[in-house]
């Protein structure tokens, strides 16, 4: 099967690309790129890609499908389905499903499925700890053999020291990057949103921003110590920010994401209680905002996240106290990234960093993150003037909770091909063609 | 007093989103109303076939009854519902309970709920008028409107007048809804109790009219009223401070601190008191407390409220609804023959 991707504007950061050139997929791979009015191989199926951009397919490193175990939230299938529509052709399966997955068994169970659903690639991260309780080590070796690309508690802050500190040197052994949901639970104990001027109006319990700071430090002084890679899952300090900046300049190991969520709005948002402003880490104020802002345009920050987290309506219901942190993101995701470029805060070819290059490079995805030769033919088709509004009733996803509603957006992804296969095609547009057409359009 | 302002929302939810004029004219409806309740027949007509439903999914007394008291008093159908919390971990949520009342058409329901934020949820779920009867550390709009009556009635005016909240601020509602009331008003307020209960951040809690201090005797000083809050043991999951002992002998009022005060200071508590921690019964029982004239002032604000919220008429207040339940009888009796 071959596809040509004609009259694009290609980014591609892996190589510094940027600029007009079609691009031809072959048998899964991509075979290289054409120039304009060469001959074309027979049998190509063109999609033309006028006024569109051209990039690697995206890649979210953090993702919740909740299968196995609250099939009521996502599925896997569900999940990859929002995942296609969103732009994203990688998704990284956070471990906390039920039971999580600490065993070669549940890893080729994730992978069967995300294969079933010929949909997104579907890629597990792996416990950290047995049960992600943070006792005991969980066995990474064999889950690494079964497919997981990197290690993780998320959600469940890894509170002691030792135990990190010997999850990272083990996991070090593995090649395999350790995800922290940095928390110190102590400190943010019963808090339901930003702990500050916000909490204290509405009487919530408030997550100080301290929480998160001292574990950001405390992971870069255990990755100073271990020499393993450690990736700061979704940031959302000041603190946290200039601590990695800080690690970085010394040369330790170690990188972060930001979710979209937490560059977008602040903490203010809780005002209404609506639950679905409510997520962990909490949204901040305007001056941690500020400071990703900075982490987004200065490369402190090194990808963009979603934090996919699907719940279901009945349990969004609840009092704000009661009801489940989190909030579903890969249909949105792109879309807020674009506001990033729309505001002149960064380029388009940052933005495509942000989302391929730097998180293939984290968990080290082979022949992912690049259009060179023979990487896997997975692409994400962009238009930046596409004007939309995110309807939640019309997501693929199973669960509707979001803040993002109705909002209005400038610039998507329309396009998103996996493998060399086109799995999602925005409605609005309608340009894959087939070859008889190709001299008209790929000239 | 007169203003040209009125209040005319469907739900009372918190004093923050108020005008002072909403205040005010709260306040001057809850006083025509007052007399009501010295009458010998306490009872109007104003919400006759009206129902109100009080709401509680946490234990209450006081506020619960002194919303009841003035429900009947304007001759609403008054309906009492308990739930407890717990049922949420038996799978029912906050908008069942909310849409299985409002099947009922209640004209109001008034809702006391452990959890902040719960009357605004029920407020956007559903279409019935909502009054906030307390919502965990939030806000407790009808107690700082009883407060401020009883102020008013004591002092003559809220501007101008320095207030002094003393103790658990961090956990309380009260002290949220009086700090918002009254430095809308044009008080000056000025709180203080242990660090770990008035963090520094209520520096920028209201734009003017807040002082945070360290010592209450500083907070004390020159205050025309003292509000002592209760310490509210339930709401605390980890120490907030060392001892009860060693806080009645720091942050507990007792006469002596009141020395400091203004010539002719008021005392005020929420209630329901810990005697001997927050406050010393001398001072509880002393002539410048006035914690039963605010159990008396509550009922009129709660009249006052029902009656611009679930009255559906929101003009000033009607005279003529105001006659006592038998004269209306009588008139109507009158007009039959």
């Amino acid at each position: 099967m071959k596809i040509l991707i004609a009259n694009g504007y290609v980014i591609d950061p892996s190589q510094g690309i940027n600029g007009g050139k079609n691009v031809l997929l072959e048998n899964g791979r991509v075979s290289g790129f054409l120039d304009r009015g060469e001959q074309l191989p027979d049998g190509v199926e063109v999609f033309d890609a006028t006024g569109l951009v051209v990039a690697p397919g995206f890649i979210d490193l953090h993702t919740h499908l909740r299968e196995p175990g609250a099939e009521y939230k996502e599925t896997i299938a569900s999940g990859a389905a929002a995942a296609v529509a969103g732009g994203w052709t990688t998704v990284c399966a956070m471990p906390n499903t039920d039971p999580v997955n600490d065993s070669p068994a549940v890893t080729r169970f994730i992978i069967e499925q995300g294969q079933r659903a010929q949909l997104a690639n579907v890629v597990p991260l792996g416990a950290l700890t047995k049960g992600s309780a943070g006792k005991e080590l969980a066995e990474m070796g064999e889950m690494k053999s079964a497919g997981i690309v990197a290690v993780s508690d998320d959600g469940r802050p890894v509170a002691n020291a030792g135990m990190m500190r010997r999850a990272m040197e083990y996991a070090r052994g593995f090649d395999l990057t350790v995800v922290d949901h940095a928390q110190d639970e102590s400190l943010s104990v019963g808090g339901v949103m930003h702990e500050g001027h916000w909490s204290l109006l509405l009487g919530l319990k408030g997550m100080p921003a301290a929480a998160e700071d001292v574990h950001v430090i405390r992971d870069c002084v255990l990755a100073k110590l271990t020499g393993a890679a450690v990736h700061i899952a979704h940031v959302s300090t000041r603190a946290s920010v200039d601590a990695v900046r800080r690690a970085k300049e010394m040369g330790i190991r170690i990188t972060c994401e930001v979710a979209p969520h937490h560059w977008t709005l602040t903490d203010e948002a809780v005002a209404d209680f609506d639950t679905n402003t409510k997520m962990s880490p909490p949204l901040r104020n305007h001056d941690h905002v500020d400071a990703l802002l900075d982490g987004l345009k200065d490369g402190t920050i090194d990808t963009i996240a979603t934090d996919h987290a699907p719940h279901h309506a009945d349990e969004k219901a609840l009092e704000f106290d009661q009801a489940p942190f989190g909030i579903i993101g890969l249909e949105t995701a792109v879309g807020l990234a674009f506001e990033l470029v729309n505001r002149g805060l960064i380029d388009l070819g940052r933005m495509v960093e942000l989302c391929s290059t730097n998180p293939a490079r984290i968990f080290a995805l082979a022949d992912r993150g690049t259009l060179s030769k023979n990487a896997h033919a997975d692409i994400t088709i962009l238009d930046p003037a596409y004007e939309w509004t995110f309807d939640v009733k019309a997501s693929k996803s199973k669960s509707r909770n979001t803040p993002f509603n109705g909002r209005a957006m400038t610039g998507a992804a329309v396009a998103t091909i996996v493998g060399g296969r086109l799995v999602y095609l925005n409605p609005d547009y309608t340009r894959i063609t087939d070859t008889k057409q190709r001299n008209a359009t790929a000239k | 007093m007169t203003t040209d302002a009125v209040f005319n929302r469907k739900h009372l939810l918190g004093i923050r989103e108020l005008e002072a004029g909403e205040i005010t004219h709260l306040l001057d409806t809850a006083e025509t109303f007052r007399e009501i309740s010295k009458r010998d027949i306490k009872k109007v007509p104003a919400l006759r076939g009206r129902t109100v439903i009080n709401l509680f999914f946490e234990p209450s007394t006081r506020t619960r009854t002194s919303f009841e008291i003035a429900a009947k008093r304007l001759s609403a159908d008054a309906v009492n519902v308990s739930v407890s919390t717990s049922s949420v971990s038996k799978g029912e949520t906050l908008m069942d309970t909310a849409r299985n009342l409002e099947a009922m058409s209640p004209d109001c329901i008034v809702v006391r709920h452990s959890m902040a934020g719960a009357p605004q949820q029920l407020a956007r779920m559903g279409n019935s008028p909502i009054v906030n009867a307390g919502d965990g550390s939030h806000e407790h709009p009808t107690q700082a409107l009883l407060d401020a009556l009883t102020i008013r009635e004591y002092k003559g005016r809220i501007e101008g007048l320095k207030v002094a909240i003393i103790g658990d601020v961090l956990h309380s509602r009260v002290a949220r809804s009086n700090i918002h009331l009254l430095t809308k008003l044009g008080a000056t307020v000025c709180i203080a109790g242990p660090g770990t209960m008035v963090p520094a951040e209520f520096n920028e809690f209201v734009e003017t009219g807040l002082r945070v201090e360290k010592r209450i005797e500083d907070a004390i000083e020159g205050a025309d009223v003292v509000m002592v809050l209760r310490i509210q043991r339930e709401r605390q999951d980890t120490a907030f401070f060392p001892s009860m002992r060693e806080y009645a002998v720091h942050y507990g009022l007792r006469r002596h601190h009141l020395e400091r005060a203004a010539p002719d200071a008021i005392v005020m508590h929420p209630g329901p008191m810990n005697r001997g921690i927050e406050i010393a019964s001398e001072v509880a029982d002393g002539s410048s407390s006035l914690i039963l004239d605010q159990v008396t002032n509550g009922v009129a604000v709660r009249m006052a409220v029902l009656y611009l919220i679930a009255g559906g008429s929101h003009a000033e207040v009607d005279v003529d609804k105001l006659a006592p339940v038998e004269n209306q009888a009588k008139k109507q009796k009158g007009s039959i023959g």
